[in-house]
């Protein structure tokens, strides 16, 4: 079997019998077997619950009762609550946790009839940029195993880059599906805020998380979000709006539109070799007949402050129900119920995690509630609004998915603002709560890159058909590591 | 503004996160380095600007006011690192 097929190909394979969900599964397992000790993509494997799927969706098949990805196995980031399986987010403080149901997402997958491969290695709590906070230890990128893979979903992005999946779930609160995307040489979509459930999605900052998938190209990440998207009554941000099919616009004419470029993103602080492949992809989309036009995000420089404001402020109190009362990690000398809780948050969160937990309780706290919180979420208006105002100007924003291509493992891994500054470009789009797409845009010293693309509410139909055109003219994705 | 020594026990209390005595300096240099990130947003004028609190700006729908069913008790319980029947156990809180 050819390495690296994308999810389309392997729904053609199915469909021809060239090979059944069992052998393709076992296909990927081997290949985990044979990866996963140097990557560490993956927290938890069950080959016999996989089998199982995949003998379940081989009967499908067989019986012509499949949908797009029947039979395929797809990795499920550790964020992800899935029946039966053990759920750790990346943290010592679920270490134990059995979950005893399924995620929304994961329900859907499995209704999908895909297979559950294995739950992907990710930052703690879905805190980091880099994967280095996960208590699993740091995931390696397939592309240099020095390096970071980027996070929080490192875990996904590398499982798909090395090969060991086809195709992964991942979140996004502040770039942790783009990033990681940007910089293992893959194509991950972030989805408008409310497009896809949050029920059984551990939570971080529940007003900016939002789950989309890590696969290979525009088309499977189209694929992947037709599963994934749909209103969820069990999460009372989830958006009632008819279901589209993601597949049937990928291949519209984009010629005649517009892309806006925000001059604060194409400044001097813009590294200049991540310039250089930003300008080949704005003369590839003028190839294929794309107008650009120069726009303005002024507020885009409080984001990262605005961020640090509200995703701390509500993970701490998100993170609160981590008592070691009710399931989870309990430490195991104490003296009295205050002490219990004292001592198992701090044995069972991480230094990021924590160090968070304390920025929001201080910036929620008595007499600083107005001059943070209220304050960040006045800013965050104002961010809103900048996007709004373009997107009367143009059709979608290009933009850096990632400052730079993949640092080195421990670089960044004592200065917290320096690892804040990965998501710079990504951030703003959380906080307005707009899609966006990181694509592979080339290599800069043999290191893949992404170039990001932002639309307006609900455009993900938009943004996959011009980064579905990009891809058919383009090679950058079809591009792989060799993991040694 | 800096974190003070009776800033972080507040905290630590607040947040029921044990800081060790060892580890409070290098705690505080860290938290400090963010609040020096974050007070950036000091410098714009808000007055007359709402707060966004939903990333779609609009407000929280509510569901029907109606008792739901839960079937998967013990599942849960057994979760639970010390229960009994149908409690979860905790060190004695009432003298």
């Amino acid at each position: 079997m050819k390495n690296h097929l994308t999810l389309k190909q392997l729904q053609n394979g199915l469909q021809n019998k060239d090979y059944s969900s069992v052998e393709l599964t076992n296909y990927y397992i081997d290949q985990i077997n044979k990866y996963n000790n140097s990557v560490n993509a993956f927290i938890t494997v069950d080959y016999e619950k996989s089998l199982a799927q995949a003998k379940l969706a081989d009967e499908q098949l067989k019986l012509n009762k499949s949908s797009d990805l029947t039979g395929i196995p797809i990795a499920q980031k550790d964020i992800f609550c899935a029946d039966g399986w053990r759920t750790t987010c990346g943290s010592k403080m679920l270490d134990n946790f059995i979950s005893p149901y399924d995620s929304k997402v994961v329900e859907l997958f499995n209704q999908s009839g895909a297979i559950n491969l294995g739950k992907t290695n990710m930052d703690e709590f879905a805190m980091g940029s880099s994967n280095e906070t996960s208590f699993y230890g740091n995931v390696k990128n397939p592309w240099n195993l020095d390096c970071v893979p980027g996070g929080s979903s490192g875990g996904s992005a590398a499982a798909v880059s090395s090969g060991m999946a086809p195709a992964a779930t991942a979140t996004d609160t502040g770039g942790s599906i783009r990033q990681p995307a940007s910089l293992c040489g893959l194509t991950g979509l972030k989805p408008t805020y409310g497009l896809v459930s949050r029920y059984g999605m551990i939570a971080f900052a529940s007003s900016l998380d939002q789950a989309g998938p890590i696969a290979k190209t525009s088309e499977d990440c189209a694929m992947m979000l037709n599963v994934m998207a749909g209103h969820d009554h069990r999460d009372s941000t989830s958006i009632k709006r008819d279901k589209l099919n993601y597949l049937d616009n990928l291949n519209d004419s984009i010629k005649g539109k517009t892309i806006g470029i925000p001059k604060e993103f194409f400044n001097s602080d813009l590294d200049e070799d991540v310039k250089k492949v930003l300008d080949r992809v704005i003369d590839e989309y003028k190839l294929l007949g794309v107008n650009f036009k120069e726009i303005s995000l002024e507020n885009s420089h409080l984001s990262i402050p605005v961020y640090y404001v509200i995703a701390p402020a509500e993970a701490s109190s998100n993170l609160s129900r981590y008592d070691g009362v009710r399931y989870g990690y309990r430490a195991s000398d104490y003296q009295d119920i205050e002490n219990m809780y004292l001592k198992t948050r701090e044995e069972g969160f991480g230094d990021e995690v924590k160090r968070r937990i304390l920025v929001g309780t201080y910036v929620l706290s008595a007499g600083y509630y107005d001059a943070y919180y209220l304050k960040a979420q006045k800013i965050r208006r104002l961010i809103a609004t900048d996007f709004k105002k373009s997107f009367s100007e143009c059709d979608l924003i290009l933009a850096p998915s990632s400052p730079s291509t993949a640092f080195k493992i421990g670089e960044k891994k004592e200065d917290p603002v320096s690892m804040y500054m990965q998501d710079m470009y990504t951030i703003s789009t959380n906080l307005a709560g707009l899609p966006a797409i990181s694509a592979p845009a080339g290599f800069i010293n043999n290191m893949p890159i992404g170039f990001q693309l932002i639309g307006n509410y609900f455009s993900e139909s938009t943004i996959l058909n011009f980064v579905h055109e990009y891809q058919k003219q383009t090679g950058w994705h079809q591009e792989y590591p060799e993991v040694r | 503004m800096s974190i003070t020594q009776k800033d972080i026990a507040k905290l630590s209390k607040l947040a029921k996160i044990n800081i060790n005595d060892k580890d409070k300096e290098l705690v505080i240099k860290k938290l400090d380095g963010i609040l020096e990130l974050i007070n950036a947003m000091q410098m714009v004028d808000t007055k007359s600007i709402e707060p966004m609190s939903h990333a779609l700006d609009i407000s929280q729908p509510l569901r029907e006011d109606t008792q739901t069913e839960f079937s998967n008790k013990d599942r849960y319980l057994e979760l639970g690192p010390d229960s009994n029947e149908d409690y979860f156990i905790v060190p004695r809180v009432i003298e």
